[in-house]
């Protein structure tokens, strides 16, 4: 077994790294995946307060790194989830603690024994974000239908390019199908016009998913849940699962072209 | 020989596309490794933040010896990638380790993307992508871009600059006051267009796109024109 490392990137802050991360692995775990998330924000960590795990803090990857504790000694297991932990960030400390090469490390260490390693990347793209993207298969890049968003994760992409990480796939998060049908929030082809990379979900508005960052329990868990449907899809998609795009409000024209957006090279 | 002297015949440092390359002499790894980091210390504001490639020779270097090596290049915050290698033992360490035991040449792919064509007096830079947010292209010729031009990104050219492609970012033709010079796009919605000293901002984003032409018109104001064929 070795795992594929995820990087979640935005450019851009509170477009829901955090919240992508969480649920995806929360959905790739109930899928019967092994899974590690890594918090990469260190001195802003919140990853573990979305994952309902903040009060079973002891080491961090911090502490990982400067020898303090073993690997396995800060990872935290989940609550529902036998296969699935968190390495916190250390919230005392700041980027400058961690290197790109300590992050690679780190991922080499626990490729073996599991099948997803996914990073949450601090906002930014200085240290913080190189150190994410150091050990990094593949990354996702999430981003929401608002022009300074798509902007900053266009300056990810040229980034990612010139790293030679690959193109990455784009989470296109907080969609309200009834602002874009009146011309009021940018559509899923205005987004993946300008962007032009792969598209691998479309994550609806959905108040669930506040309710559930703050409980601590990722929306992915709530079957009635639009948005926990849509990361459940997206997960199945990280798997190599063809799932096709789900119908969100609006049917027909629109959306059948952003499945034949999304399946373009 | 002083000191100084001895570090540089040891190792030299040169500048590549990507980043640096450290070629090894064939001494003592240990001396090699002292030298190098001595030569990072002497400079840190030059190396910091840096990509180094290492050529090694035949040297054969053990896990210990690239990771000891590794980390303290990455405590000088400079980044180590690449170990090239005669020695298929320091190549398999270096995999191991997951670095690149390759340094990558300009690909055909990448020649094509950034290609410079010399025109006897003018010269064209020809640019087969698109240019995301936070690119900034600047030439003493013409430019040509085979793709979009993204908010956030901007070409400035001391000749004309044309676009088979979206311009939404910012072009400046005409850099060195060329007041002749022409921006040509297929959708010219830029954010801002600027041909020698003239500025013309907030092109309304068009419904349905036609070829520009923008150039100094006779009243000396940047315009821009419907192309007909």
């Amino acid at each position: 077994m070795a795992a594929q490392v995820i990087t979640i990137s935005s450019g851009k802050g509170g477009v829901g790294k955090t919240t992508a991360v969480a649920n995806l692995a929360v959905a790739l775990a109930s899928d019967g995946r092994k899974v590690v998330c890594i918090d990469g924000d260190i001195g802003l960590r919140n990853l573990d307060v979305v994952m309902g795990l903040e009060n079973r803090i002891v080491y961090d990857i911090v502490d990982i790194i400067e020898g303090r504790c073993k690997l396995r000694q800060a990872m935290i297991r989940d609550k529902h989830y036998p296969d699935l932990y968190l390495i916190p960030a250390a919230q005392t400390r700041d980027k400058s603690a961690v290197s790109p090469s300590d992050m690679t490390r780190v991922c080499n260490d626990l490729r073996p024994d599991y099948d997803f390693i996914l990073i949450d990347s601090p906002a930014g793209i200085e240290r913080g974000f190189r150190n994410a993207i150091a050990a990094a298969d593949r990354v996702l890049v999430v981003t929401n239908p608002e022009v300074s968003a798509v902007r900053d994760a266009d300056r990810v992409v040229g980034i990612l390019e010139a790293e030679e990480k690959g193109t990455p796939s784009l989470i296109l998060n907080r969609l309200n199908p009834a602002l874009v049908k009146h011309n009021d929030m940018l559509s899923a082809e205005d987004v993946l016009d300008l962007l032009g990379i792969q598209l691998i979900g479309i994550v609806p508005e959905d108040e669930a998913v506040i309710i559930g960052s703050n409980r601590g329990t990722p929306v992915v868990t709530e079957v009635k849940s639009r948005a926990g449907q849509a990361f459940r899809n997206i997960a199945k998609r990280l798997q190599g699962q063809a799932v096709p795009f789900m119908e969100l409000e609006q049917q027909g024209g629109l959306w059948q072209s952003i499945q034949r957006l999304a399946g373009r090279k | 020989m002083d000191p100084m002297q001895e570090t540089t015949t040891l190792v030299q440092i040169k500048g590549l596309r990507d980043g640096l390359l450290a070629t090894l002499s064939d001494a003592a790894w240990e001396e090699q490794r002292i030298a190098l980091l001595s030569q990072i210390d002497e400079r840190p504001a030059f190396f910091q933040g840096a990509r180094l490639a290492m050529d090694v020779g035949a040297q054969i270097l053990k896990v210990n010896d690239l990771v000891e090596l590794r980390d303290q290049l990455s405590e000088r915050n400079v980044a180590l990638w690449a170990v090239v290698s005669e020695s298929p033992t320091t190549e398999k360490t270096a995999q191991l380790l997951g670095l690149a035991t390759r340094i990558s040449k300009p690909r055909p792919e990448e020649g094509r993307q950034f290609s410079v064509t010399d025109l006897g007096e003018e010269t064209a830079l020809f640019l087969n992508k698109t240019l995301r947010s936070g690119t900034r292209i600047e030439f003493p010729g013409h430019v040509v871009v085979l793709g979009d031009v993204n908010p956030g990104a901007e070409i400035v050219a001391e000749g004309n600059v044309i676009v088979w492609g979206r311009v939404r970012g910012m072009i400046h033709a005409g850099s060195k006051g060329d007041r002749g010079a022409v921006i040509c796009a297929l959708d010219l919605s830029a954010t801002q267009l600027r041909i020698a000293d003239e500025v013309s901002a907030m092109l309304k984003p068009q419904k349905d796109p036609k070829p520009e032409v923008a150039s100094i018109n006779n009243e000396g104001r940047l315009q821009a024109e419907v192309w007909n064929i």
